[in-house]
């Protein structure tokens, strides 16, 4: 086994919610691990110095919800493209969710699922397992194989659990193993060939409206039913003022239930659909300006727990049609940060600490990960970023196969310097 | 300077109300060629058209083609299949072979909203919008407007109620921004579950009532029901809609002022009017398909020929 | 060095001129027998309502008079950047074998005629075309000629004639506007 080298990161801001700690010092890695952190180290003999000056060290983030397409839609993504592109964006492990060709719901999709993120040498990632067997909604997926396999949490993410029954069921099941069940929630009838959030937008462009209730009524739905079950449900991609609302009373009451918010959702409003741009379309879709401060506060607030991608990267072909046609979803590993400093810390809304909580730290601890910590000890999985550095956003450039995004030729702030993942350098621009 | 209308008429809900007024003034004149003998001029003599209909409409297509060619236009009509999926070639590949052809005007009706638009884009010929999905048909929009005006004189303050399926009407919408640019006081009536949850921000009256709908109006803009909407649950059968909100005699008679009834055709007679209205004294729906030749040749003609550098060259007068 | 246009004819020498011009149409018509005027939009149609007026009084009947909006047969519509507004035609009654007088303020290049021209042809088959201008400016482009002009100016190069009718302009006047003068 070849050793790896010691890499001094010196000089920057360490940013490590966990620890509560805040302040420029250097970070020392060796053999994959924090060995030490704070003040002015020593460089080690044949160590790697990185200069950090100006930049921001803190846990890698991780992002719990993204769409790698391996295996059926290689033409799209792949586990590589999108475990590179997830360095390029600071992610140090990604969650794939199992809605691929085939759905990934048994152990032997898990396994490959993990080596080709071992293969990949970027980004960690961790395999979701489905809820139900080729996410049909009918029979639970062997809950327990997939887990032992390497799975860290179940869904059906890309269609909603319509079953209550089975949502319930699978809360109860997924007791025995501590994983978390998350569910994407919309109400079918409600959501029906909906193209945008319903609204005055989407009834001046004569587009079918998907109301903020097809998400609320699913939202208070899991929530009882953790109530009732004692599991730990993780609700993906909140959008709406009303599901906030509904999350906060849950806590209040003391439920087991978390939730993500994605990045464009804390940013743009369903006006970015006028002149009907398909790189505006996802599920659940861009809202109203009201939605967006409730979300941005709730994020604030710790209401939303993680922040999220749910990167999806569509084939150009596919987005270049009428509106109505076109498919769901838009990539955002690579711009996350941005967008995240841009419209959340930039704007004063929160803090970066509060950033680095959402975007690390919580999901680590929500999900079982290691990372989100610089403590001593802890796995190196470390990015380093400057929050001030301004960069337009250039589609072409993505490491990413898809160039679906809503940013294209948007000036924003925050750029990742280098990601560590296990102690090595995964991705860099630093000189 | 650039031409009054731009390269294509995509909707009213974009256009100010100078140039539909221009549209309108240039159609009235217009009218008068299909009364002649000879029922052309040379106006567009060379320009290739295409009527490019994605939905089928018999009466649609049939008046963009007198249109054109009584502007002496060559036309071809292309009828395809509904869906890119189902006609296995997709918009974008469509609007490259148009391109590739040379071809002048583009009038496209499609089922997906912003079908209109998304063409428009990609090609340089002029498009017009024959219909597309839900979101607009600006031609009937602005028929509807000439042939009212034609009988009010003007539409500053007059009353006009639409009645029916807003929600999934593109007529409506065309017809709400057009009316409300040129001045006129618009009303939406039907049941609640066929108008869209928005509508108090179109700044629109809202009557639950056809009755109260009646009491009010200068006239009434009566649209085509669908049997799609009772099977996809929007209402319960087309007879409780005919005897909760069908136009008829009876309802009419009870009106405090003389209504105009129109209908954007084709109509379904005893569903949301009836035939003794639609055929009645009052009704000017005959009116209204002789405006749509004359308003669509005025778009044409309007539409075509943008040429604005060669236009400096030209100028000195020409006489 | 006079700056301001010159006035070719004010409203009484117009109204002399127009008078003369109807006696000469009424004289090469061979009488008001078949005789329709079609004025050309838009100041032709005013000139063809006056040059009625006096043949009713000089010869007590009433010529059918007839507007005819000639752009949409215009033959530079290609390149004439925002599109010419178009005005009324209407020809009140059938023109084959009747002697149309065509009435137009000012003979220029011809090209208005050759479309009016056009035009008629698509409404019947008169037995005879006649024209009659206000004002003949030369410099034509086709081979059309008046058979009753009203008054002949010689306009410099860059400069123009105005004809000015106080249904539409508030006055009768025919102007010479010279290059560079303002209006």
């Amino acid at each position: 086994m070849t050793e790896s080298r010691d890499i001094l990161l010196r000089g920057g801001r360490l940013l490590d919610p966990s620890t509560a700690l805040d302040g420029v010092g250097d970070l020392l890695v060796r053999d994959g691990k924090v060995e030490a952190l704070g003040g002015t180290l020593a460089a080690p003999d044949g160590a790697q110095v990185i200069d950090c000056a100006g930049q921001v060290v803190a846990p890698g983030f991780i992002d719990v919800h993204c769409h790698l397409r391996e295996p059926g839609r290689e033409d799209v993504e792949t586990i590589l493209t999108g475990a590179r592109a997830a360095a390029a964006g600071g992610f140090t492990a990604v969650c794939a969710m199992p809605n691929t060709d085939p759905v990934t719901d048994n152990q032997a999709a898990v396994g490959f699922v993990l080596k080709q993120g071992r293969a990949a040498g970027a980004a960690r990632v961790y395999p979701i397992g489905a809820i139900s067997i080729g996410q049909k909604g009918e029979r639970l997926a062997e809950f327990g194989e997939m887990v032992h396999a390497g799975a860290v949490a179940v869904s059906d993410d890309g269609r909603p659990v319509v079953s209550a029954h089975l949502m319930r069921t699978a809360l109860e099941y997924a007791r025995t193993f501590g994983i978390p069940v998350a569910d994407h929630c919309e109400e079918p009838t409600l959501a029906a060939a909906g193209d945008m959030n319903e609204g005055y937008v989407s009834a001046r462009l004569g587009l079918k409206g998907i109301p903020a209730e097809a998400e609320e009524i699913m939202a208070i739905r899991d929530i009882l039913l953790a109530r009732r079950t004692g599991g730990h449900v993780h609700l993906c991609h909140m959008s709406t003022k009303g599901s906030v609302e509904l999350i906060r009373w849950g806590k209040e009451h003391g439920i087991a239930v978390t939730a993500e918010a994605c990045p464009h959702h804390l940013s743009l409003t369903e006006a970015e659909v006028e002149g009907y741009n398909t790189n505006a379309k996802m599920n659940p879709p861009l809202r109203s300006a009201a939605d967006v401060e409730a979300m941005q506060q709730a994020v604030k607030d710790g209401t939303i727990d993680v922040i999220a991608t749910d990167h999806a990267p569509h084939h150009s072909d596919d987005k270049q049609r009428e509106f109505g046609d076109a498919p769901n979803g838009i990539v955002g590993l690579e711009t996350a940060l941005a967008v995240n400093v841009t419209w959340l810390v930039k704007s004063g809304i929160m803090s970066l600490g509060t950033l680095v909580e959402r975007m690390s730290c919580a999901p680590a601890r929500l999900f079982g990960l290691p990372g989100g910590t610089l403590r001593r000890g802890a796995v190196a999985d470390i990015t380093v970023f400057d929050p001030s550095l301004a960069w337009t956003v250039d589609p072409g450039a993505f490491l990413s196969k898809g160039r679906n995004t809503p940013y294209g030729g948007r000036l924003l702030h925050g750029r990742v310097g280098c990601t560590l993942v296990d102690g090595r350098v995964v991705h860099t621009r630093m000189g | 300077m650039s031409a009054p209308l731009g390269k294509d008429l995509l909707g009213l809900e974009h256009l100010s109300a100078g140039q539909i007024t221009l549209i309108l003034d240039t159609a009235e004149p217009l009218r008068e060629i299909s009364e002649r003998a000879i029922k052309k001029v040379p106006t567009l003599r060379g320009a290739t058209v295409v009527n490019l209909f994605f939905e089928a409409s018999t009466r649609t297509r049939i008046s963009f083609e007198f249109a054109e060619k009584r502007l002496s236009a060559d036309t071809v009509n292309v009828a395809t299949a509904a869906s890119s999926v189902t006609k296995g070639e997709t918009l974008v590949d469509t609007a490259k072979n148009l391109e590739a052809m040379r071809i002048d005007m583009v009038v496209i009706r499609h089922g997906s909203s912003g079908a209109a638009r998304f063409l428009a884009e990609r090609i340089e010929s002029n498009v017009i919008n024959a219909g597309d999905g839900t979101h607009e048909h600006p031609t009937q929009g602005l028929l509807d407007l000439l042939t009212l005006r034609q009988r009010f004189g003007t539409l500053e303050g007059k009353r006009v109620c639409i009645v029916g399926d807003v929600l999934h009407s593109r007529v409506a919408r065309s017809n709400i921004w057009g009316l409300t640019k040129l001045g006129a006081e618009v009303a939406v009536c039907g049941p609640r579950s066929l108008l869209p949850s928005a509508i108090a921000d179109f700044g629109v009256q809202v009557f639950d009532r056809v009755e109260q709908a009646i009491e009010w109006a200068d006239a009434l803009n009566v649209l085509r029901l669908q049997l799609e909407r009772m099977t996809a649950g929007y209402i319960p059968s087309l007879r409780e809609y005919n005897r909760v909100f069908g136009v008829t005699r009876e309802r009419l008679d009870r009106a405090p002022r003389d209504l105009l009834i129109m209908h954007p055709g084709p109509m379904n007679r005893g569903v949301e009017i009836d035939s003794e209205v639609a055929d009645g004294p009052h009704s000017v729906i005959l009116d209204q398909v002789t405006n749509g030749v004359a308003v669509r040749m005025a778009v044409l003609y309007l539409l075509a020929g943008n040429a604005p550098a060669l236009a400096e060259a030209a100028k000195g007068g020409n006489r | 060095m006079s700056t301001a246009p010159t006035i070719v004819l004010n409203a009484r020498a117009l109204e002399r001129t127009v008078a003369r011009m109807a006696d000469e149409i009424v004289e090469q018509a061979d009488g008001t027998e078949s005789l329709v005027l079609v004025g050309i939009q838009r100041r032709g149609v005013q000139l063809a309502e006056r040059v009625a007026k006096v043949i009713a009084a000089r010869e007590q009947v009433t010529v059918p008079r007839g507007a005819l909006d000639i752009t949409l047969y215009r033959d530079d519509l290609q390149t004439v950047g925002p599109r010419p507004i178009v005005g009324k035609t209407d020809i009140p009654c059938a023109i084959d074998g009747k002697t149309v007088c065509i009435v137009d303020d000012v003979l220029y290049t011809g090209r208005t005629i050759r479309a009016a021209l056009d035009e008629l042809a698509d409404f019947g088959r008169p037995a005879r075309i006649m024209l009659a201008v206000l004002v003949d400016r030369g410099g034509r482009e086709l081979p059309i000629h008046a058979d009753v002009v009203g008054r002949t100016v010689d306009v410099p190069r860059g400069g123009r004639v105005d004809v000015g009718v106080v249904e539409i302009d508030g006055c009768d006047e025919v102007t010479l506007v010279l290059a560079g003068e303002a209006t």
